[in-house]
Order: structure tokens, then sequence, then C-alpha cells
């Protein structure tokens, strides 16, 4: 596997910020341990870290062969080892069987239906530097956080055109972004929506209990990658390089009372074998403990941003993103599957028949500019994106593209209590 | 096969095979240990006598582990009363949860089951709760700290087999602590099924006990019960969904 090359400088960097920039790059010691909670960061017990990053670790793919893999297919319940098999090198020629089974359980769980979503981006500072993303703190970009006025319009915008459930997105950024800013804006949301979910740095359980009572219920965080080492050389600076942290934020969330909660981690950026496992154990596990709660993954892969266009998924090619997502579906048939606007046209077209359920449209990862999307209207004080996209279909287009494959597009079916 | 055991109580047990307390005779207990290899044997505390000669305990060999049941208790308060009595009257941790307000069909009340679980775990008692397969109960029990879950089969005595198999799978898939198979095995294939299924145990009783060759049952309950067992572990072939596979693949759109 080939790397990236993520690190790029900004001619607008001060001296000083890029002296430390390039400290963090290449002085490993010049970096906080990544596994210590900073101040203000609850500390749950649980056990669920250990048995997720004891599978992890444990797991060798290469030991899986053709016999294990016509196993796991055969069966009617698909265990841990089954998963493992599945995600195998040695399941690759069974690409087919894969998503003809996956097929079966979606529709066993989810009939023909497919959900359609908008995600809002909020606000694009941030405080951490991870260095694949756009929004990174080192990154030149035009940054905004948009008013309660803004947020507003944009939501009516959006919910003029149909959608009735929307995922709320900032950049990582307490200072910026206030949990009372996000909780505000989930209050202006439930006016417009059926169904709030949040896609903003982890926080407390309290914290989580609050954003709940202004009407948010559903919380998604990208772990990005489970592998604590390789998760140390990706984010360099910020609160989000706690590792521990981010990762029972999940389970904080269910505690502070959220009906679901959303995984992934990014392909592409370590062993994406060992990270499709770990992010379906994280949910295997979390359901096991926490059975009412509801669980989703997403499968995003790694993309070029502003300022790097060269980033790419590297191993992780349309086939490979097919086996994970229909290993996903036959070890975890119950748990929804979002695909989002970073897969082309066809990819998303393809897979909601097989094994996604979820799918995003109408989709901006820029603040504010909504409005230009669906007037034509140019916005000249947006803020840039989080990476491009490779699906721009609005919402009328994703609808009536989903109905023409045969399949029923559903825009909510949730009541919030 | 000598490493496959399991654990109740911290206590490690190689087999799989546990009696019933439901109907009872010397002959039924050596027949039990010596052919069926049981190393836990059930215990009615009510028929546990303290005045006459005969005491079903002078019959149950030292190594054995004494399960004493509840049976008798009308809900949870009752249950407890009586798990406390078997532990003063020696019969060790280990007590099984058997609660039923229906005489004619004898089914374990959920409800009181979990809540004398409760009591009972606290008091360091080794809970072994006899229940109708429900999920959610299961949870519960496990929660309150039961050392396995143990859901009927069939009707007690009904030697009707699984006739609960499809909930018993699920508690099976869905919980971590030992999943004992109670009431309505009827025959040594039905164990075998059950262990197949992925049962940490079985208990049976009524149908070693009505047989006609007592010691023979025994036996055989013992050979279906292992041969399940290594079934499980073995890793059961599923016969092939027929057709060919679609003429029009899923998997088409893929690029790159």
């Amino acid at each position: 596997m080939g790397e990236n090359q993520f690190f790029i400088d900004s001619k607008n960097l001060s001296k000083e910020s890029l002296e430390r920039k390039h400290r963090l790059e290449n002085d490993p010691s010049s970096r906080a341990n990544h596994m210590d909670y900073l101040e203000g960061m609850e500390v749950i017990s649980s056990d669920i870290f250990d048995k997720v990053l004891g599978e992890m670790n444990a797991y060798d793919y290469e030991q899986y062969t053709a016999a294990d893999v016509r196993y796991a297919l055969s069966k009617d319940t698909c265990d841990v080892e089954d998963f493992k098999a599945l995600l195998s090198p040695a399941a690759a020629p069974f690409l087919e069987q894969m998503a003809q089974k996956a097929k079966i359980e979606t529709s066993k769980h989810f009939g023909n239906t497919v959900y359609i979503f908008t995600p809002l981006y909020i606000a694009n500072y941030c405080e951490n530097y991870c260095v694949y993303c756009g929004f990174n703190c080192y990154n030149d970009i035009r940054r905004k956080k948009l008013n309660f006025e803004e947020i507003e319009h944009e939501m009516k915008v959006i919910a003029d055109s149909g959608i009735e459930e929307i995922l709320m997105l900032t950049g990582e950024s307490r200072g910026m972004s206030s949990v009372e800013y996000i909780g505000d804006a989930c209050k202006i949301a439930k006016k417009y929506f059926k169904n709030i979910g949040l896609e903003i740095y982890p926080v407390n359980t309290d914290e989580y209990k609050y954003l709940h009572e202004c009407g948010a219920d559903y919380i998604t965080v990208f772990q990005e990658t489970y592998d604590s080492e390789k998760y140390e050389t990706l984010h360099l600076l910020g609160h989000k390089r706690v590792f521990p942290y981010r990762f029972a934020a999940q389970e904080r969330a269910i505690l502070g009372g959220m009906r679901g909660v959303g995984f992934s981690a990014l392909l592409g950026l370590a062993d994406f074998r060992k990270d499709a496992l770990a992010s379906a154990l994280h949910v295997y596990y979390l359901q096991r403990k926490y059975p009412h709660a509801e669980y989703s993954l997403s499968c995003p892969r790694l993309r070029p941003i502003i300022n790097n266009d060269k980033i790419n998924p590297l191993d992780v090619h349309e086939k490979e993103l097919c086996q994970v997502l229909c290993a996903y579906r036959i070890f975890l048939p119950f748990v929804g599957i979002t695909v989002s606007s970073r897969e082309q046209k066809h990819f998303r077209d393809g897979i909601i028949k097989i094994a996604a359920t979820k799918v995003s449209a109408g989709v901006s990862t820029g603040i504010g500019d909504h409005e230009s999307k669906y007037s034509g209207q140019t916005e000249a004080d947006a803020g840039d994106e989080q990476f491009e996209i490779s699906d721009d279909r609005s919402f009328d287009e994703m609808y009536k593209d989903v109905a023409a494959e045969g399949l029923q597009p559903v825009l909510n079916d949730y009541v919030y209590v | 096969m000598n490493q496959d055991t399991f654990v109740l109580g911290g206590k490690e047990f190689h087999s799989r095979f546990i009696l019933g307390s439901g109907k009872y005779s010397l002959e039924l207990i050596r027949a039990a240990v010596e052919q069926a290899g049981a190393e836990i044997i059930t215990l009615a505390v009510r028929r546990t006598n303290t005045k006459t000669t005969e005491n079903i305990l002078d019959y149950i060999p030292e190594k054995v582990t004494l399960l004493p049941n509840t049976s008798g208790a009308r809900d949870a308060k009752e249950a407890v009363r009586i798990a406390r009595m078997a532990r003063e009257l020696g019969c060790g941790n280990f007590v099984k949860i058997e609660i039923m307000k229906d005489s004619k069909y004898l089914l374990p009340d959920n409800v009181e089951t979990v809540k004398a679980t409760e009591i009972l775990a606290a008091e360091g008692f080794v809970v072994m709760p006899y229940m109708y397969p429900d999920l959610y109960t299961a949870r519960d029990l496990v929660n309150a700290g039961a050392a396995c879950v143990m859901p009927l089969a069939s009707p007690i005595g009904s030697n009707k087999g699984l006739a609960t198999k499809e909930f018993i799978q699920i508690l099976i898939d869905e919980l971590d602590v030992p999943i004992i198979v109670d009431a309505g095995i009827g025959k040594p294939s039905q164990a075998c099924e059950a262990m197949e299924m992925g049962a940490a145990a079985i208990m049976a009783n009524t149908a070693i006990a009505t047989a006609r060759d007592i010691p023979a049952m025994a036996g055989a309950f013992k050979s279906a019960i292992e041969a399940g067992r290594v079934a499980y572990l073995a890793g059961l072939g599923r016969v092939l969904e027929r057709g060919a596979e679609a003429s029009d693949p899923l998997t088409g759109f893929l690029r790159d």
C-alpha cells in the first residue's frame, strides 16, 4: 500500500505557525500523548474499547481461506469469525455471492426502502490538525460560522425541497461552535425537520443529554481509524487527538439518551480490513450492551481536499468498498448503512440495491451555500467545503432515481419522544 | 474434548448433561452419574426429608454439584426463602430458580424470576434461572446477576422437544452467559439438536426416568449431547440453496 502526501504548507501561515506545524509533523515527541484525556473530558468505565481493539489487533486476515468464506456464506447467522472471513482477501472472488446474500438480508430488515437525508454544515472552524481533512486548522480555507438567521434560512431552503431529516455538522471547535450554539441550532431545526442528527466534536454525557433535549436524537462520530498508532500520526494537534475519548463518544451519547449512534472509519487512512472489522465490532459490542439503541454504519473513503487534490483512498477501490459493505450487511443485518456523496452516482445507485439503506442528497460540504445549490445564485462569503463530493444530485433527482431503481424512497420513519 | 468445559459460578464442568429433579429414584441418580456422566444434579428442596430415614441427599455422590431448586415457589419472595433454606441445609451456593403460578402447565413466571435472581445473586448465590425464552427477560436476568439462563424447550414433562427453538436460538446468539436448555427434551435426538444450536448444556429428567431401560437411556443422552456438542464446534455445513446465480449480477456496476 502506498502512502498519501498529506502535508501542505500555506503561504499565509506565519513563520512561527509554520515552524510549529513542521515540528508536529516531523517530531513525534512534540505531540501530546494521544491516549491521555484532556481536562474536562469525561471518563466512563467500559469494556468496549478493550474488546474491539483486542479483536482488531489479533485479526490476521491472510489466514482465511475460500472454504471459510463459503462456510460463512452458507450460514443463517454470521458470527464474528464468519465476518472476519468475509472481510478477508479470500472473499474477493465471492463478491457477487456476498452481494446476493447481503441483498436478501437488507430486504429482510428494510424491505425495499431507502432513506434520503441532507447534511448541513453550520461551521467549519476547527481546532485540530488532522492532516487529511480540509477543515484542519493549518489549511488555508475560507472559514465561516452561520448565525442563527442564516441557519434558519438554510434550513428553510432545505425543508422546502421536501427533506425531513437533517444531519448538522460543524468543524471540531468548541471555541467557535459551542454546545449551546449547536443546541440552539437544533431548536431551530426542530421547526423544520422530523429527525435531527449531529456530527460534531465528541462531548460529555451531560452535554449529549442537553443536545437531546434540544431536539437532536442521533449522534455520528467517525473514529477515522481504529489503529491507535496510525491515528497518532494523522491527528497531530487538538482535542481530536485523544483517541479513547473519541472512541467512547457513542457510548456517552447513548447514556445521554440519544436514540441512535453512527460509526465509521475513514477507509484509506490505515489497513482498511482492520478498520472495517473494528467499526463493525464497535457496533456489535455496543449493541449487545445497549440493545435498545439504534445503530448505523458509514463507509467513507478518503477524498481530495482544498489545497491537496492528490489525496486518494489508496487500496480501497470500489470492489473493496463493496466487499466491506456486503460484509457489514451480512454481519449486522439490522443496522442502517449510509453511503455518502463521497461516492459517485453509479456506485450509490448500485449499492442501494445491495446493502445501503441511506443516502444523502442535495449535499454541500461548504458553509452557507445551499441557497446557491438550489437557486444557482452564488454566495460570495460562503465557507469552503470539507472535501470534494462526487455525487451532486439534488433531493428531487435522488428521489426520482431511487424510485426508478424500483426502490421506495423514505424521508422519515421516526418520531421524537 | 477434555478441554471443552463450561463455567458456572467459577466452577468448571465437563459434562453437559444435568439431571433434573422431576422423577427421582436411586436407580435414576446412579444412571445419571454413571451412564450419563452428570456432574450437576438438581434437587427439589421441598423433597429433602429431614426426619425420615430415607433422604435423597444420601444417594448423591460427593463429587456431584448439588443444584437445589425452588420448585413450589409461587413468587420471588417464596423462591428467595427456599433458596436460603437450601443454603442453610448445606446444599451449597448453587440455586435453580423455579417460580410457577400455574399448576397445570408449570410455566415459569419470568417477572418474578428476575426479581428473585436479583436478590439471590446479591446474596452470593450462583443463580440458574428457569425461564420462558424471552430475550428481554433473559437480558434482565443476566443484568440481575444470573450465572446462566435456562429456557424451556416445551412444557415441562411433555417430552415434546424444541417447541421454542427459534427463541432459544436468539438467546444463544445474543447472550454471553451459558444457555442451558431445560424442560421438554424428550429424546436424545432433541438434546442433540439443542447442542448443535450452541446450547451449553441440557437438563433432562422425565425422558430418562420414564424410559424402559433407565441406564441405557442415560447413556443414549450422554452420547447425543456429546455428538451435538462436537457438531456445534465442528461447524455445521448447511444445505446449499438451489438454483444458479442470478443472470443479472448485482455487482456489475463496480469500476476502478
